[in-house]
């Protein structure tokens, strides 16, 4: 194993080690007067609790010319493994958007709420808040295993109630011990850091994120192949007889740096339900100890794998695990969508899934988006699946409650028209708040959906899925590069334009276009999408055709995404 | 090196300056630069100078990078151990750290920067180069540069900032070492050759002697408010962020040739609002080209009443004088003895249009009225500046004064001219009014505890400027307070510098409505009270600034209540303790 050695270790690596185990300085800067943000080295730290210090990017200039400090502003992500929550919760997080927030909900893409705009003051009452729902915000960043995604809807199959338990599972497993959380937030007694021990992470955690999804095919809405690890449940006469597992999935990049590049799992073998929770672990400390700590832009799992061999990580696991993964069990994909609408569960429940724009939880006119599902959560008695493409299912609606419910959807508005196109598209947060983006995404999205819904109702494409992903910077948020169409921020107004990607992950978009604006954009897709029309085969996908087409390569892997 | 000697606003005879103009046209620009260096030395030391001026080190490099990724600061790094190396004298700085008015005092200047989307600079490179392409850009003959820019080719706009830098250094006349450098994603290759290009150069050129800045000669007390400076505006800003229910603006005015010291005010001739003027020729009915005497001089009544008179405020002459030619009774009772409260409500939130409208008076002479009239007076403000820090500048901060009252809505006269009617162009006639009863102590080393809520805190701004300049190593400790924080914190990001710094030693601050319960800077002062107080005996000067009506006699009570509190003392020894203070001139006021 590799010990790091002090010297090269990178900036954050060398905040995490004086940060005593992950409290820095964060309680002092809270209540510094005399300015909205907290220290500089602190914002690393801050990560590690579910927050990132940001500022209203709309205001920077403005302010900085009348001699104020940015508008800072802090993010918090809840953790919410397998994204369910209860009703009673849901109203505890809409109070606090409100009470604390900028009034939104957002719903991310890795199945969970986001809140934006708190300033300082509203910080530890809104994780106080949190805290009294029963949530938490513990490792939703940071250099840690992130919030850890299922297929959405626990209801759906014995399958997904066994994705959604192991996916709280692995998180409470893979959580921090420290009880630096406790005592910045909850106002607990203190703890000597000094004593201390991190079982799973050690004292630096990890050298990078670490993503984790668990799948129930055909649907691969979390994106098995663009995560670090992840599991694919295999059934033999619908129930669960194991996981297939994955590793070594990214999508993070940064423009000009060849270097760094979207990656696709890989599969690794077969392992039962019992040795789960050992895989996770394991596959975590061996990224632990040869993980990269020198270059945070080479510190993905994605990387390790590629530089030292499939091979040599899986014998490395085994090794630790002390037994061998069995082969992968075959398995197949449809999509990565979410199925709108109403559906029937195998218990005679019903689930309806909502559709909302880039997952954006607001009242905007006459679709009270915000004000509807408040209206519903006082009344429902299931649960609120959160989707991994930013969207939300009322779940577990008895059938006598269902048309109570379908009352609300209709009274606020929520179910709204839109076309197959928008229905599968989704949009970072980006701009103004996000300190990473370099071009609008979720604000600019929409419109130019607009647009490009003029070109497929032309084409007669109206009905077909096609998935358009967008992010405002190429860490990939939004996992663009597996977008039928991918659409990368690069500055303001402009963007790198990925296509032929696999409809359901399976397979990397390629640059088809570098640093275009809306109109070259469009003038780029009309004469492919007219193509497509006239000459795909019968059920054949908009990435598979312009890969048939020769339009773009195949990409296999992420080596060659540059080449 | 051309700019005309005008006459206009010299300290100087027109013999002197025709004297200097021939002078400076037979001078070239090596000997220009001996000559001010020569003459402004000459100014500090009373003229015991020997013309022949002291070689100065050659080689000092000054290395600034401005950059988001990192890339510009570890090439910048690389470059300063490399001349190091070389026996170079190097300072090495992040455009974030580096003030724009630094750029005048440089000789030899090596900037690597990148640049961001559209043709951006990095975020703390772009006050600098705001500054660069502003009027305030200063002439930088006596430096030497090299840029080196980073960019990336893919987008539009490559290296543009680099590019901006080079363009604006030659335009104010700086010598370029050699050709700018522009590199792509890939610039190990061209960043080293840069380098090498940049050591051969600064090694080998000769030196270009260091001279004073040329610091103003003469003072501003032949200006005053009957010979006003004319003033050209170079920025007016709010400092309130949105949402904010204040109004505040800092503005910056060109004084070069005029002299203040912190703790002087600003004197400002202000105009009147055209639309007011407008509104009581209408209600008198009189003609605005009617000639009127103002001061023994004949002038149209609408520009006497923009100009020179005052007009809004209403005094109980006018109001005897009004009731008189008018033969209201109404106004006549009202000044009788005995109604002085009557006459208080009245007064209360009226002007001059008011009763002129209420009080009807047909067929009035233009003359009449003007007669009724005193003139317009100056308004002053606190300079928020030090020529130290800020040459040929004026900075002062201007509350927008408005309000309601009777139905109409009023406006403060000068206050409302500087925030609605004088943009960055224009000039504004000013003078200094000397304050020596508001000023530094004059030991650097002696401590200072500055209060200064509201726009009071302008003063202390050019208190730190001037301190920094100094050098000064006495401790400050500035309390601040407005309403919300977010919006309000006037100043902020200066104070922010120069506690990062360690200038400012702390900062207290109170913003009355971010909370329920109302705090004000009184309330921290008695938080504080006990190292208040162990400042006070280790000899700190303590300055107050802003509102008179309340503040100043709250903080007064509670430094009386700290010291009798800290000090065991009766209440009236902590008064006498103060008034001693003050007698020391350890406790100096500048309220209004």
């Amino acid at each position: 194993m590799n010990a790091p050695d002090p010297k090269t270790l990178n900036d954050v690596e060398q905040i995490k080690a004086r940060s005593r185990h992950l409290r820095g300085t964060i309680a002092d800067g809270l209540v510094d007067p005399l300015t909205g943000a907290i220290a500089p080295d602190d914002n690393a730290v801050l990560k590690f609790h579910g927050s990132y210090q940001q500022d209203d990017r709309d205001l920077r200039e403005e302010r900085r010319r009348q001699k104020l400090e940015p508008a800072y502003q802090f993010m918090i992500r809840v953790r919410l493994p397998g994204g369910e929550c209860t009703p009673a919760q849901w109203l505890a997080l809409d109070d606090i958007a409100g009470a604390h927030a900028n009034g939104t909900l957002r719903l991310t893409t890795r199945q969970t709420f986001q809140f934006h705009g708190i300033r300082k003051p509203h910080f530890k009452p809104a994780m106080q808040a949190i805290h009294a729902a029963g949530l938490d915000t513990i490792a939703a960043c940071g250099d840690v295993n992130r919030n850890v995604l299922a297929s959405a809807n626990p209801y759906r199959s014995p399958l997904h109630a066994a994705a959604g338990a192991l996916a709280r599972a692995v998180s409470e497993h893979l959580l921090p011990r420290t009880n630096a959380y406790a005592e910045i937030w909850l106002d607990a007694p203190a703890v000597d850091p000094g004593t201390e021990v991190e079982p799973v992470y050690g004292p630096l955690y990890l050298p990078r994120k670490f993503k984790i999804g668990i799948a129930v095919p055909p649907d691969n809405d979390v994106d098995v192949y663009a995560q670090d690890l992840s599991f694919i449940a295999v059934e033999d006469g619908g129930q669960l007889v194991g996981w297939n597992v994955l590793v070594g999935g990214g999508m993070g990049m940064t423009h000009g740096e060849k270097a760094t590049y979207p990656r696709l799992a890989d599969v690794l073998g077969f392992c039962t339900p019992e040795q789960a929770l050992a895989v996770a672990e394991q596959v975590v400390c061996v990224q632990r100890d040869f993980g990269d700590r020198t270059n945070r832009r080479h510190a993905r799992l994605k990387y390790t794998i590629d530089d030292r061999g499939v091979d040599w990580f899986k014998a490395e696991l085994e090794n630790r695990l002390g037994f061998a993964l069995a082969p992968a069990r075959p398995f197949a994909f449809e999509r990565n969508t979410d199925a709108f609408g109403w559906h029937e569960g195998p218990d005679g429940r019903w689930h309806y899934t909502l559709f909302v724009e880039n997952g954006r939880v607001a009242d905007r006119g006459a679709r009270r988006l915000r004000t509807g599902l408040r209206e519903i959560a006082r009344v429902h008695r299931g649960l609120f699946a959160l989707t991994n493409n930013q969207n939300v299912t009322i779940a577990g609606v008895e059938a006598a409650r269902r048309a109570a419910i379908a009352t609300l959807i209709d009274e606020y508005g929520l179910e709204r028209e839109a076309s197959r196109l928008r229905q599968n598209a989704m949009a970072c947060v980006a701009m103004p708040s996000c300190a990473l983006a370099m071009a609008e995404s979720e604000r600019y999205l929409p419109d130019l959906i607009t647009r490009l819904d003029g070109v497929i109702d032309a084409c007669g494409l109206a009905d077909t899925p096609i998935t358009l992903r967008m992010t405002g910077c190429p860490n990939g948020c939004a996992r663009p590069y597996i977008a039928e169409i991918g659409l990368v921020g690069k500055a303001p107004g402009k963007y790198n334009l990925y296509l032929g990607a696999g409809f359901h992950g399976q397979r990397l978009g390629k640059l088809y276009r570098e640093n275009i604006g809306e109109d070259a954009i469009v003038e780029a897709l009309t004469p492919l999408l007219e193509r497509y029309a006239s000459e795909r085969q019968a059920d054949e996908h908009f990435g598979d055709f312009l890969v048939r087409a020769g339009v773009v390569p195949a990409v296999a892997a992420g080596r060659q995404f540059h080449d | 090196m051309n700019a005309p000697i005008t006459a206009a606003h010299l300290p100087l005879t027109d013999a002197q300056a025709e004297r200097l103009r021939t002078l400076v046209g037979e001078l070239s620009p090596a000997q220009l630069l001996w000559v001010s260096g020569y003459l402004a030395a000459h100014a500090q030391h009373g003229g015991d100078v020997p013309a022949t001026p002291a070689a100065t080190a050659a080689g000092a490099l000054t290395v600034l990078y401005g950059s988001q990724s990192g890339n510009g600061a570890k090439l910048a790094r690389r470059l300063a151990e490399l001349a190091q190396a070389r026996g170079l004298a190097v300072t090495l700085t992040s455009t974030a750290d580096y003030k724009p008015v630094r750029l005048r005092d440089e000789r030899t200047l090596a900037l690597i920067v990148s640049t961001h989307g559209e043709g951006e600079p990095p975020d703390s490179a772009r006050e600098l180069h705001e500054y660069l392409h502003g009027r305030k850009a200063p002439r930088l003959e006596s430096l030497r540069y090299a840029v080196l820019a980073l960019g990336d080719s893919s987008y539009q706009f490559y290296c543009q900032t680099g590019k901006d830098f080079d363009a604006a250094f030659e335009k104010q006349g700086a010598q370029r070492l050699f050709e700018r450098v522009d590199c792509d994603i890939d610039y190990d290759d061209a960043a080293a050759a840069w380098m090498e290009q940049l050591l051969g150069r600064v090694g080998s050129a000769p030196a270009v002697r260091a001279t004073p800045a040329l610091t103003p000669v003469g003072g501003g007390m032949q200006y005053d408010k009957r010979n006003p400076y004319q003033a050209e505006v170079l920025e007016n800003i709010v400092l309130n962020g949105r949402g904010s229910d204040k109004e505040t603006r800092h503005i910056e005015l060109a004084v070069p040739g005029l002299s203040y010291t912190p703790g002087d005010a600003l004197g400002v001739l202000a105009q009147n609002d055209p639309r007011l003027v407008d509104e009581l020729l209408s209600v008198l009915d009189l003609s605005a080209e009617a000639p009127v005497s103002v001061g023994g001089v004949t002038l149209p009544l609408a520009q006497a009443l923009t100009g020179h008179l005052e007009i809004t405020a209403l005094t109980r002459p006018f109001l005897a004088g009004w009731a008189a030619l008018a033969g209201a009774d109404r106004l006549t009772a009202l000044l009788a003895d005995g109604n002085e409260a009557a006459l208080r409500a009245f007064l209360d939130g009226r002007q001059i249009i008011d009763v002129v409208q209420e009080f009807a008076l047909p067929g009035l002479e233009a003359d009449a009225f003007v007669g009724l009239l005193r003139r317009l007076p100056p308004r002053l403000y606190s300079l928020a500046s030090s020529l130290a820090a800020s040459p040929d500048e004026a900075h002062v901060t201007v509350a927008a004064v408005r309000y309601h009252s009777h139905g109409r809505a009023r406006a403060g006269v000068a206050s409302t001219w500087l925030a609605d009617r004088v943009q960055p162009g224009d000039t504004v006639p000013v003078f200094i009014e000397a304050n020596e009863n508001f000023r530094l102590p004059a030991d650097p080393q002696v401590p200072a505890i500055m209060i200064g809520p509201g726009t009071g805190v302008a003063p202390f701004r050019a208190f730190l400027q001037e301190r920094e300049v100094q050098g000064a190593t006495g401790q400050n400790w500035l309390f601040f307070g407005d309403r919300h924080f977010h919006t309000d914190f006037l100043y902020q990001t200066d104070w922010q510098g120069w506690l990062k710094d360690g200038l400012l030693t702390r900062m207290d601050v109170a913003f009355s409505r971010d909370q329920a319960r109302k705090v004000y800077v009184q309330d921290r002062l008695r938080e504080r009270g006990g190292e208040l107080y162990a400042w006070l005996q280790s000899g700190a000067h303590v300055y107050v600034c802003g509102d008179a009506t309340a503040m100043a006699a709250d903080v007064h009570a509670a430094l009386r209540d700290i010291v009798a509190a800290e000090g065991g003392l009766g209440a009236e020894a902590a008064e006498e303790y103060l008034r001693e203070l003050a007698r020391t001139r350890r406790y100096q006021r500048d309220i209004y």
